[in-house]
């Protein structure tokens, strides 16, 4: 077991340096970041200093290097659009990122995983196809037009819930929360809803695929042979059964509901992560965006080893498999 | 059975996925810590009367008064800091920290100080400060030293008297003096605050933290969240607002703000999006302010090369033709822009300064008519009936629907024969090819100018001339014109109003002529104001000083 994961971290260590070589390869395409920093009355001289302070007069090998040199110390250089070191910018708005990408995965397996079975086992009642039809909206509907209705309904129309920003935000222990307070909470509401409307969709679709496949199974008739109840038999061999599929999605997706943050930050000016890359993209903060693409690379790392671990905990089957392996 | 796999879900979680019940007990004991004493304060703040909050694209991006020249970032800190002199919303000159001012010979300045000012810190306000803070502007790093370029050195008489001695006699003194703004000799000197840095290096004092005199306070800064501001009790002077509290929060997507503005969750926004001013107009509780930006759009070509980049082995650039560039004038529709494309909300001009700045010639701003034919035949003339291709660079998130006018360019030009690609880009990519930084790589490119003091020498030196110690740094055609080369240093140092204008008009009237460039409108400023505002003044600058806000 130590072995395996040993040898996964090394893997991620491969993954990063290589998404960090591209991820610099492409900053020589997004502009100058000189421009935005010293003003359109700058002259020529001052430029040239600026540029030269920020070491981006340097060849792309010697760039990279630096960077990686670095970043291997845990030291990714100083933002240039918020002027302070990018760690303290990006523990700044961890936090915010990860508690909106929290409530949505809770909301999504929380919501999705019933309406699944619910599905699964009424494949041809009116609410089921009515819920498979509405689920169609939220895989196929883009994410800005959803966070955009929800305001315009919640927001402009009703007027129960703020529009944007994270509001009364509550200090626990140094983690600015929203989750502790009803005020607090209800900033999280609609940017929570809209980032995990395609996950809660996708999970429900998958477990009722599951179910199908599942209920038809030979050991779900011996079951019933044995003269099990149904919910012994739905929820204690059907639904158990379905997870391993489930676990790896849901871990993935949390993945991509970090990656997809982006586009739900920006549309409720949330401020987490997603927002500070998008707008470092815009400022050419080139330190930030290296730093955020590392980051996310290195969550999607861990996040793959533990689902990896989690199969077997949930699948018997395979630490059967493998009767030599010592863990 | 309908309601059961709900209910008895747990169980089924409870023995299968761990995963699953770390998120739900986590999701608990977060729900259960109670803490509602603080976020009902905060609430309450935010509910009381006379907060004022408001909203743009893009936060502030750092408080040191001597980075980042741009336009909110020049605003925050003129809440904060204040300099000798003040602009006021309609651009005139009040005293701030100098009560009074004279010239007591070409270049010297005499300043009279406010008695009794203190900073946010309590020190007093004096001589010294101004010393500190010109030694301070004048740091490597600074991006305000063109504000006092023509200061040659200020002497202390007194404690409240100072001399200013120009390098030159500086007509524009007292139009750049407003963004010099002073800071705390002692409290620089406490905090080792006086290098400056972009940040980029290193993380600075003064980029983080305030002390100014101005009339509102620093309560908070959190990046891209909220800058939140309190009055200054005791700033010296009466304050026209009535605000007890001020929140500036970016919010960077345009519909987003809209519907921020319209669930009274913010007080003001800008800038309204074109499409969204009429569905504001009409709606209850918000009203949309507008009026003319500073901000002149226009078009330029690269005269300066002897063969166009889009035309290589012809061994021509058509561009140093004035009769093709007039064409190019002649082929442009402004009024179908102004209609179509800015849904009216522009002016266009025909200069390259816009109304309100210093210099400003009512009497020249026609524009050369409309009419494609006379345009054909300028090109015909020129030796390029069938006219040519070109590279039409373009910034596609920086002004104004920037990339929708240069769309409607392009069948324009096509009617006269000129076949235009369009090359829109973000404005990162769009500067640094028209800079200096790719040796100007554009041949017809377009950019928006405000001029940082107001005056017509500052387009003069940096658009449309070319030799001089940082001259032309955005004269990305490099046009250039011996007369106009002359005049514009000739402009920098004359004091006599009358002569300094006919000077202006002269270079002026020698570049509409020459065609240098092709102006084609003021953006207008389009502000939403909700019904919480009793009064607010839109600056041309399109930012918010809290000065002028009053609430209901």
């Amino acid at each position: 077991m130590l072995a395996y994961i040993v040898r996964r971290l090394l893997q991620s260590i491969l993954v990063l340096i290589a998404v960090g070589f591209i991820a610099f390869s492409l900053f020589n395409f997004v502009g100058d970041p000189i421009n935005n920093m010293v003003g359109v009355e700058a002259t020529d001289a001052e430029r040239d200093a600026a540029r030269k302070r920020l070491g981006l007069d340097d060849p792309f090998p010697v760039q990279f290097a630096r960077f990686a040199a670095n970043a291997v110390q845990g030291n990714f250089g100083q933002s240039y659009r918020l002027s302070i070191p990018v760690e303290t910018a990006i523990a700044e708005r961890l936090p915010a990122t990860l508690e909106l990408v929290f409530v949505a995965a809770v909301m999504a397996l929380a919501i999705g995983v019933p309406l699944g079975v619910y599905t699964g086992l009424h494949r041809d009642g009116a609410i089921s196809r009515m819920l498979l039809t509405a689920s169609l909206i939220g895989i196929s509907l883009p994410t800005f037009l959803i966070g955009i209705l929800l305001i315009l309904v919640f927001s402009v129309w009703l007027g129960w819930l703020p529009s944007f920003g994270r509001g009364a935000t509550v200090d626990l222990w140094g983690w600015e929360t929203n989750l502790a307070s009803w005020e607090g909470f209800k900033s999280i509401i609609l940017p929570a809803v809209t980032l995990c409307l395609f996950q809660l969709t996708l999970l429900m679709r998958l477990v009722r695929a599951e179910m199908l496949e599942v209920l038809r199974a030979d050991y779900i008739k011996f079951a019933r042979a044995r003269g099990l109840t149904n919910r012994a038999i739905h929820f204690g061999h059907a639904l158990k059964n379905t997870l391993v599929p489930v676990i790896t999605i849901t871990g993935l997706q949390i993945g991509s509901l970090i990656a997809f943050a982006i586009i739900t930050e920006t549309v409720f000016q949330w401020p987490g992560m997603g927002l500070l890359f998008l707008q470092a993209i815009q400022f050419v903060d080139i330190p930030v965006m290296a730093a955020y693409l590392c980051l996310v690379a290195f969550i999607f790392v861990v996040i793959n080893l533990v689902v990896d671990l989690l199969y077997y905990v949930i699948d018997p089957r395979l630490r059967l498999d493998r009767p030599g392996q010592v863990f | 059975m309908r309601v059961a796999p709900r209910l008895r879900l747990g169980l089924g979680i409870e023995s299968g996925s761990i995963f699953t019940l770390i998120l739900v007990l986590a999701l608990v004991g977060c729900g259960s810590s109670e803490d509602t004493d603080q976020a009902t304060n905060t609430t309450s703040e935010i509910a009381e009367v006379r907060t004022f909050r408001y909203s743009t694209s893009g936060d502030i991006l750092g408080l040191d008064p001597y980075t980042h020249n741009e336009g909110p970032n020049n605003a925050m800190k003129d809440n904060l800091y204040e300099g000798l002199v003040h602009r006021a919303y309609d651009l005139s000159l009040h005293p701030a920290l100098a009560t009074d001012w004279e010239q007591t010979d070409p270049l010297t300045w005499r300043f009279n100080l406010r008695k009794g000012v203190k900073f946010h810190n309590g020190n007093a306000f004096t001589a010294d400060d101004v010393l500190t803070s010109l030694e301070r502007i004048r740091m490597p790093n600074s991006s305000m030293t063109f504000a006092v370029a023509a200061i040659e050195k200020i002497v202390k008489i007194d404690d409240h008297t100072i001399d200013i001695i120009t390098r030159y006699p500086d007509p524009t003194l007292l139009l750049n003096l407003p963004l010099f703004w002073i800071m705390d000799k002692e409290w620089l000197e406490e905090n080792d605050g006086m290098d400056i840095q972009e940040g980029a290096v290193v993380s600075t004092f003064a980029n983080l933290n305030v002390n100014g005199t101005g009339p509102f306070i620093l309560q908070e800064w959190v990046p891209d969240t909220r800058t939140v501001l309190v009055p200054n009790p005791d700033w010296w002077n009466t304050p026209r607002h009535n605000l007890n509290k001020a929140i500036f929060q970016p919010i960077a997507n345009n519909s987003t703000r809209v519907a921020a503005l319209l669930s009274g969750d913010i007080d003001l926004m800008y800038p309204v999006p074109l499409q969204d001013i009429a569905r504001l107009e009409s709606s209850p509780g918000v009203s949309v302010l507008q009026g003319p930006e500073l901000r002149v759009i226009f078009l330029g070509f690269d005269q300066h090369r002897d063969e166009l980049l889009d035309m290589p082995g012809s061994g021509k650039n058509p561009f140093k033709d004035v009769r093709v560039r007039k064409a190019f004038y002649q082929a442009i529709d402004i009024e179908a822009i102004h209609r179509v494309v800015m849904r009216k909300a522009s002016k266009p001009t025909g200069l390259m300064i816009a109304e309100g700045n210093n210099g400003f010639q009512p009497d020249m701003n026609e524009r050369f008519p409309y009419d494609s034919g006379a345009a054909k035949k300028l090109l015909a003339d020129a030796g390029y009936p069938n006219g040519f291709s070109v590279t039409f660079d373009c910034p596609n998130d920086r002004y104004v629907n920037d990339e929708a006018i240069c769309l409607s360019i392009i069948p324009m030009l096509k009617r006269i024969g000129i076949d235009v690609k369009l090359n829109a880009q973000t404005k990162s990519l769009h500067f640094e090819k028209i800079s200096r930084t790719q040796g100007y790589n554009t041949s017809f490119y377009m950019l928006g100018w405000t001029p940082g003091s107001y005056d017509a020498h500052n387009p003069l030196v940096q658009l449309m001339s070319l030799d001089g110690e940082g001259q032309g740094t955005w004269n990305s055609g490099r046009y250039t014109h011996p007369r106009i080369e002359e005049l514009t240093d000739l402009i920098g140092g004359e004091i006599d109003v009358d002569k300094r204008n006919s000077m202006i008009r002269e270079a002026f009237r020698i570049h509409q002529q020459d065609v240098g460039h092709i102006p084609l409108h003021q953006q207008a400023l389009a502000w939403g104001v909700g019904n919480r505002v009793e009064e607010v003044k839109q600056r041309p600058q399109n930012d918010v000083d809290l000065r002028y806000v009053i609430m209901k």
